[in-house]
C-alpha cells in the first residue's frame, strides 16, 4: 500500500492542474464543509482522531496544536504552512508542491476554517523556484474558481492565501524564524513561550504546520480519522513521505504507511548499489543521530521504533551510506552545515557550531588531538538544550550519534592522521 | 491572574515574594541574588540571547533563562546548582572563544561586565586554539568608538536604538559567527541619545570616542552633578582624574532621567578644556586687553559699575545666562538691588514680554509625561531642545497617546505625530482655529478659519483622558509669544489639559524663583531697547545668547561700562566688555538648579576651577563687598542657597497666563524668520565641545526655505544669499528644504555667522549675495 494520501494522484497526467485534482474528487471535502457549515470542533476532533503528527520533524500532534487556538478570540488569526524544506536529505514537500499543490491549498483553507483564520501564508524554500511557480499557478486557479477570496462558495467564509519565497536560510524553517521572515525581519527564532498559537505572525494567534501535514487534511476528512490512523501503527498514525537517498539504486520520495519495515523501504528504493554493503543510516534528516546499518535493518519506520534506537524519525529523510563512507568526513560536512546556518543570535549555537566544525575538520584533516573527542562530547552537552531554538540540538545530535557508534573511526583518524576506510 | 497578585517562589532555598508575571531576574535582582547576564537590561525588551542567566527550575528538565522566565507560585529556582553552574560556565566558555583576551589593552578593562563575570565563571585556560574572529573598525561618528571584534552580540545597542532612541541606526547583519552589529552602510549614529549605547554595551565594543584610552576605570574618582543644559536636570556622574573631568555618565534617577542622558549632557564637558577659557582676570584699557590680578580687576569692575550707575540705579542692568546656578542668580539680583537696580533678567531668548505668566513649570511631574494620552506642543522641537522629555513623550506615544505639534517647520519625528506646520503668523491662526473648534470666542479666535485638522486636534485633546499643552523654546522666541501662550492657555482650559512649559535651560525655572526672570524691573529686551549705561553679564556671549544679537551688541557697545563674568572669552565679548572676570565652569562650582518639574537639585564642585577662575558666586560676593552692599557676607554657597530658598515664595503649582494686548505683531505676508537654536548651540559650554560640533546636529548658519520660495526668489540650493532683517544683514548659504512652509525662512540662531542678524523671529528679505 503506497501513495494513498499526499501522492495519491501521481498516476495522472499533469496532476497539479485544478481540473485533474477536481476530477479525482478534489475540493469536495471543502465544499461539503462550507455547505454544511460543519462545526470547526468536529474537524479538529477528526484530525485528532487521525493520529496525524507534525510531518516537519518534531512530530507534535496536529489536531492538538489546532485546539490551542482560541477560535473565537477577536481579531486576525493566521494559518502558515512551512514549506521551507531545508533539512539536508529531505525533499518530500517539494514533490507535494510540484505534483499536488491543490491538496495543500484545500488543506490550508480547511485549517483556516477550523481555527477561524482568514489569511494564510505558504513559506516556500528560496531554492524551490519551480515548485514556487507551480504553487503560484495553483493559487491563481483556486482564486479563479472561487476557492480563495471572499465568501468562498457563497458560504460567507473568507480565506486568502499567499505564498512567500524564502531567501535560502535554513533557520527560516524554524517556525518562529519563519514568522519573523514573513514579517520582513531577519530570520531569527523567537524565544518561546509565547508559542505561535498565542503570539504568532504579527503577534496574532497562528497555527504553523508542515506542508505534508496540511496536505494530508483533505484525505483525512474525506476518509475519516480512523481510516488514516489505521494506515499506520500505534502512536504513529497514517502514512508518511520518506525521501530516501544515498548509496541506493533508486533514490526518491515514497509514501508508505508508518510502521513499514525499513527493509521494505530500502527495497522500494532499489536496494543498495551493486557491490556495496550498508554501513549506516541517518533515518530522519541530518539532525537525527546515525544508526548502524545492521541495527537499522531490524527497525520499522515509525516514531517510536526509531526513537527507541536512539534517533528520530524527523522529517523522514533517510540517508543510506555504504561501507566506503568515512564517518569523520560525513560529520565534517554536516557540522559545516550547522556552522554555516546558525542564525548567530544566541551564544552556544553561534560560537559552538563553529567550534564543533573546526574540531571535526581538524580531525578529518589529520590534525586531530587525543583530547578532541572529549572536547566534542563536552561541547555537545553545552550546546544541546541551552539554545533559543532546536538548531543547537540539531548540530549536537549528529556529533553525539557519530561518536557513539563510530568512535573508533575518529580515534583512528587522530592516531593515524588518515582514514580507516581509505576514503 | 491579575498583575498585582502576589506569589511566593523559592530561590536557592530562600522564600521570595513576587508579583505574578514578574520576570525571575527582576525578582532575584530585587532580592540581591546575583545571576550573571549580558543581554538583559531593565529598560529594554527581553531577547534571551546571551544564555548567561540560565538557571535550574524544578520540574523543567533543561536550564532556562531567568531573564525570560516569569514567576509562578511555588516555583523552585536554583541559581547555583550543578546544572545551573554548568550551563553558566558553558556559556562563558563559548562567549570567550571569539572574544579577545587582551583586557589590558581594552578601554573597557576594569569596568567590563564580561571581564567581571569571567572571573567567576570562566576557566583559567582556554580550550579554543583556533584563530579568533576579527572585525575591522567601523566609523559611526565623532562620539562613539567601535571595536566590534569585542562584541558578544547581546544586541542591547540594537534594542536601545529601536526601543529608546526610536531610530534603528544599528542592526545585526550576517548569520552565525558572521553576525555583526553595524549600520550596514557606513554612516554616523545621529540619535541625540546615542551615547547611551556606550553604557548599555557590556563589553569594550562601544566606547566613548573622546574618552577612549584617556584613563583607566580604577584611576577615576566619581562625583555627582546635575546636567547644565536643558531643564530636565539629568543626574550625572562625573568621572575625574587629577582635577580633570575625564567623562560624564548618567546617574540613575527614575523620576528624572531614568538611566539615560542626552549626548549634550554626556559630551559637553569637553568644552571645559577649550583654548579660549579665561584663566586670569582681564581688563580693557584704551581698547587693549591685559591680564591682571583679581584685586585690580575687581576694583576696576566695582569702580566702573559705580560710575555707570551714577545717581540712578535704574541706569544699570544685569543679563544672566539661564544656565547660571540659583546661587549666582540670587546674588546677582541682590547685588543689583544693592545698587538700586531691579533690572535683572535671564530670559535672553524671549521674543515677546507682553502679559503675565506664572513660573514656567512643566505643570506636572516628568514621569507623568510617560502616561499622557494627548499632548499638544506649541513651538517646540522637543527632541532637539530637551531630548529626555522627547523620550518620555515618545514613550507615551508608543502607548497610544496622540501627539500634535504647532510648528513653524516640519520636525523630524521618531514616532507618529500630527504636525500643523505653518509660518510664524500661521501658528497663531492655527491655535486660534483650534480654540474656535473648541467653541471658544474672543479676539484672535473669532476670525479663525477652522479646518478638519483643527477639529481633529480639538477633538483629540477634549476626548483623551490625561492631556497637556506644552510651550517650547520656539514659542518663547516667537515675536508673538504672549499670543501663543494665551491661546495655549485657552485651549488647555477648554480641554481640561495641563498647561505646561518646556523651559529652555537648566535654571530657567530657578531664575523665576529668585526674581531674576519675571521680576519687577526691565526685561532683557527692554534693557537693550532702552540702553543702560552699565551692564553686568553673567555667562553670556553677546553674539549667541540673545534673542536679538545685533541689538545686544549695539547697546552693550554704547554702554559706559560692561562687566562680564565668564568662563570663556569670545570676540563679541571682548568687543563689548570692559572687564572679564574668569568664573568657574560646569563641575567647577557648587550650586543648585531647579528643573522643569520644580525639583531643587544641589551639587558640589567636582574639580577646581581652571587657572585663577573662581566660582561666580564668590566673585559676586566680593563685588558686593566692594560696592558696600548690605548683608553680603557669605562663607559658602549653601548659605546663599538657604537665603534664596527662604526668600522665594513661589511653589510648583498650576500654570497661568494673563494676556497683554492682543494685537498680532508677526507680519502676515512676506517672509518671516523662524530662528531656532540648534541642539549643540545652546550655551557657551556645548558650543565648545569639539566632538559635538562634529556631529550632524551641529549645523552651520544657513537660510532654509521651501522649493517654491527659492524658485520665486530665483535661488538655487547652495547659493550665497544676503539675508536682510530690519537694518541688519548677513550672508549665508541657502538650503532648499521641503520641511519649511510658505512664508517662513528657517534661519537658526546662535551659530557663527548669525550674530549680525536681528531677532530670532522677524521679517526678512533675501537677495543674491
Amino acid at each position: 500500500m503506497a501513495n494513498e494520501v499526499c501522492l495519491r494522484n501521481l498516476d495522472q497526467d499533469r496532476p497539479w492542474l485544478l481540473k485533474r485534482y477536481q476530477a479525482a474528487g478534489g475540493y469536495e471535502v471543502l465544499s461539503r464543509i462550507l455547505k454544511e457549515n460543519t462545526p470547526p470542533d468536529e474537524i479538529i476532533e477528526e484530525v485528532k482522531a487521525s493520529g496525524l503528527r507534525g510531518r516537519g520533524g518534531a512530530g507534535f500532534p496536529t489536531g492538538l496544536k489546532w485546539s490551542f487556538i482560541a477560535r473565537n478570540a477577536p481579531g486576525q488569526k493566521y494559518v502558515v504552512c512551512n514549506s521551507d524544506e531545508g533539512e539536508p536529505g529531505t525533499f518530500k514537500d517539494r514533490d507535494i508542491l510540484r505534483y499536488n499543490p491543490h491538496q495543500l491549498i484545500e488543506g490550508m483553507i480547511i485549517a483556516g476554517y477550523a481555527i477561524g483564520a482568514t489569511v494564510g501564508y505558504n513559506y516556500i524554500r528560496g531554492e524551490f523556484w519551480e515548485p514556487y511557480r507551480r504553487f503560484e499557478d495553483a493559487l491563481e486557479e483556486a482564486r479563479a474558481a472561487g476557492f480563495l477570496g471572499k465568501n468562498l462558495l457563497g458560504s460567507g467564509f473568507d480565506f486568502q492565501l499567499h505564498s512567500h519565497l524564502g531567501a535560502g536560510a535554513y533557520i527560516c524553517g524554524e517556525e518562529t524564524a519563519l514568522l519573523e521572515s514573513i514579517e520582513g525581519k531577519k530570520g531569527q527564532p523567537r524565544y518561546k513561550p509565547p508559542f505561535p498559537a498565542h503570539f504568532g505572525l504579527y503577534g496574532r494567534p497562528t497555527i504553523i504546520n508542515n506542508t505534508e501535514s496540511l496536505a494530508s487534511i483533505p484525505v483525512i476528512l474525506e476518509k475519516g480519522g480512523s481510516w488514516f490512523k489505521k494506515l499506520g501503527v500505534e502512536n504513529s498514525g497514517g502514512s508518511k513521505l520518506f525521501s530516501i537517498s544515498g548509496h541506493i539504486n533508486n533514490p526518491g520520495v515514497f509514501e508508505i504507511p508508518l510502521g513499514t519495515p525499513f527493509s521494505e523501504l530500502l527495497e522500494m528504493a532499489g536496494g543498495m548499489k551493486e557491490g556495496s554493503k550498508m554501513k549506516a543510516v541517518i533515518p530522519g534528516g541530518s539532525s537525527a543521530p546515525v544508526i548502524p546499518g545492521d541495527q537499522m535493518m531490524d527497525l520499522t519506520m515509525d516514531y517510536d521504533a526509531i526513537a527507541k534506537a536512539g534517533s528520530m524519525l524527523g522529517s523522514g529523510a533517510v540517508i543510506v551510506m555504504d561501507d566506503s563512507t568515512c564517518m569523520v568526513k560525513v560529520l565534517e560536512r554536516m557540522s559545516y552545515f550547522y556552522h554555516e546556518e546558525s542564525c548567530g543570535q544566541c551564544t552556544p549555537c553561534r560560537e559552538g557550531t563553529g567550534w564543533l566544525y573546526r574540531v571535526v575538520s581538524r580531525i578529518e584533516n589529520g590534525k586531530g588531538r587525543p583530547e578532541d573527542l572529549a572536547l566534542l562530547d563536552d561541547m555537545t552537552v553545552k550546546i544541546a538544550g541551552r539554545t533559543i531554538c532546536a538548531l543547537g540540538d540539531a548540530a549536537a545530535m549528529p556529533v553525539q550519534g557519530m561518536l557513539k557508534h563510530y568512535r573508533d573511526e575518529f580515534e583512528y583518524h587522530i592516531e593515524h592522521k588518515r582514514c580507516m576506510t581509505g576514503g | 491572574m491579575s498583575d498585582d497578585q502576589m506569589v511566593t517562589i523559592e530561590v536557592d532555598g530562600r522564600k521570595l515574594e513576587a508579583k505574578a508575571g514578574e520576570l525571575l531576574i527582576e525578582v532575584t535582582d530585587a532580592a540581591g541574588i546575583n545571576i550573571p547576564r549580558f543581554c538583559y537590561h531593565k529598560k529594554l525588551s527581553v531577547s534571551a540571547n546571551c544564555r548567561m542567566c540560565l538557571v535550574e527550575v524544578s520540574k523543567v528538565p533543561k536550564p532556562i533563562p531567568a531573564c525570560a522566565t516569569t514567576v509562578n507560585n511555588g516555583m523552585q529556582v536554583f541559581t547555583r546548582s550543578p546544572l545551573a553552574l554548568a550551563a553558566q560556565k558553558g556559556t562563558m566558555e563559548f562567549l570567550l572563544i571569539n572574544h579577545p583576551l587582551d583586557c589590558p589593552i581594552c578601554d573597557q578593562g576594569g569596568e567590563c561586565e564580561l571581564q567581571d563575570v569571567a572571573v567567576g565563571y570562566g576557566s583559567d585556560v582556554s580550550r579554543f586554539v583556533e584563530g579568533k574572529r576579527v572585525i575591522p573598525e567601523r566609523n559611526i561618528g565623532p562620539l562613539i568608538a567601535t571595536d566590534f571584534t569585542r562584541c558578544i552580540h547581546c544586541t542591547r545597542c540594537v534594542r536601545f536604538g529601536a526601543e529608546i532612541a526610536g531610530i534603528r541606526e544599528l542592526g545585526a547583519t550576517g548569520r552565525g559567527e558572521h553576525m555583526e552589529i553595524g549600520t550596514y552602510v557606513e554612516k554616523s549614529i545621529d540619535s541625540e541619545l546615542s551615547g547611551n549605547i556606550i553604557d548599555v554595551c557590556p563589553v569594550g565594543s562601544l566606547t566613548s570616542k573622546p574618552a577612549r584610552y584617556q584613563a583607566r576605570a580604577w584611576e577615576l574618582v566619581q562625583r555627582e552633578a546635575v546636567a547644565p543644559h536643558d531643564s530636565v536636570g539629568s543626574n550625572l556622574h562625573i568621572h575625574l582624574r587629577r582635577n580633570q573631568v575625564m567623562r560624564v555618565h548618567p546617574k540613575d534617577n527614575e523620576s528624572v532621567n531614568e538611566c539615560w542622558i542626552s549626548d549634550r549632557d554626556r559630551f559637553s564637558y569637553l568644552g571645559l578644556y577649550s583654548e579660549d577659557r579665561v584663566t586670569r582676570p582681564l581688563i580693557k584699557t584704551e581698547g587693549q586687553w591685559k591680564e591682571c590680578d583679581w584685586q585690580e580687576a575687581l576694583d576696576f569692575a566695582a569702580q566702573g559699575m559705580k560710575k555707570a550707575r551714577g545717581g540712578d540705579g535704574d541706569q544699570i542692568g544685569a543679563l544672566v545666562s539661564p544656565t547660571a546656578t540659583l546661587e549666582e542668580m540670587y546674588l546677582t539680583r541682590k547685588l543689583m538691588g544693592g545698587l538700586g537696580s531691579r533690572n535683572v533678567d535671564s530670559r535672553l531668548r524671549q521674543g515677546d514680554f507682553r502679559g503675565e505668566e506664572s513660573a514656567p513649570w512643566l505643570g506636572q511631574s516628568i514621569a507623568d509625561l510617560d502616561n499622557l494620552n494627548g499632548v499638544l506642543l506649541i513651538g517646540s522641537n522637543v527632541r532637539k531642545e530637551q531630548p529626555i522629555f522627547a523620550h518620555r513623550l515618545r514613550k507615551a506615544a508608543m502607548e497610544g497617546a496622540w501627539v500634535g505639534f504647532v510648528t513653524p517647520f516640519e520636525l523630524d519625528m521618531n514616532y507618529r505625530a500630527e504636525q500643523l506646520v505653518s509660518s510664524p503668523a500661521g501658528m497663531i491662526s492655527d491655535l486660534a482655529a483650534v480654540a474656535k473648534a473648541l467653541g471658544l470666542s474672543g479676539s484672535l479666535v473669532d476670525d479663525a478659519e477652522v479646518s478638519d485638522v483643527h477639529q481633529r486636534v480639538a477633538e483629540k485633546l477634549k476626548t483623551a483622558e490625561k492631556t497637556t499643552v506644552l510651550l517650547g523654546n520656539l514659542a518663547v522666541a516667537h515675536m508673538d509669544y504672549s499670543l501663543l501662550r494665551h491661546l495655549g492657555a485657552l485651549i488647555a482650559d477648554a480641554t481640561d489639559s495641563v498647561l505646561g512649559f518646556l523651559p529652555e535651560a537648566a535654571n530657567s525655572v530657578g531664575a523665576r524663583l529668585v526674581g531674576v526672570a519675571g521680576g519687577d524691573g526691565l526685561d532683557s529686551l527692554a534693557m537693550l531697547n532702552s540702553p543702560r549705561k552699565g551692564y553686568l553679564l553673567l555667562g553670556v556671549e553677546p553674539d549667541w545668547d540673545f534673542w536679538n544679537p545685533s541689538l545686544a551688541r549695539q547697546s552693550l557697545s554704547e554702554a559706559e561700562f560692561v562687566v562680564a563674568l565668564s568662563a570663556y572669552r569670545s570676540a563679541s565679548l571682548e568687543e563689548n566688555a570692559d572687564v572679564i572676570l574668569p568664573v568657574a565652569g560646569f563641575t567647577e562650582s557648587s550650586g543648585t538648579y531647579v528643573n522643569a518639574e520644580g525639583i531643587w537639585q544641589s551639587f558640589n564642585g567636582s574639580v577646581k576651577p581652571m587657572g585663577e577662575a573662581r566660582p561666580a558666586w564668590k566673585v559676586l560676593r566680593v563685588l558686593g563687598n566692594l560696592l558696600d552692599v548690605a548683608d553680603f557676607e557669605y562663607n559658602s554657597s549653601s548659605q546663599v542657597l538657604e537665603e534664596a530658598r527662604d526668600s522665594s515664595t513661589i511653589q510648583p503649582g498650576g500654570n497661568s497666563s494673563t494676556p497683554g494686548e492682543l494685537n498680532v505683531r508677526t507680519p502676515a505676508a512676506g517672509l518671516v524668520r523662524a530662528g531656532d537654536v540648534p541642539l549643540y548651540a545652546s550655551d557657551a559650554l556645548v558650543r565648545r565641545s569639539n566632538p559635538l560640533q562634529k556631529t550632524n546636529d551641529a549645523i552651520s548658519a544657513a537660510v532654509h526655505v521651501n522649493p517654491q520660495v527659492a524658485k520665486d526668489g530665483g535661488f538655487s540650493a547652495g547659493d550665497q544669499v544676503m539675508v536682510k532683517q530690519g537694518n541688519t544683514g548677513a550672508t549665508m548659504a541657502l538650503v532648499i528644504d521641503e520641511a519649511i512652509p510658505d512664508g517662513c525662512a528657517r534661519i537658526p540662531a546662535a551659530l557663527s555667522g548669525t550674530g549680525e542678524l536681528g531677532g530670532q523671529f522677524g521679517e526678512v528679505t533675501l537677495e543674491k549675495a
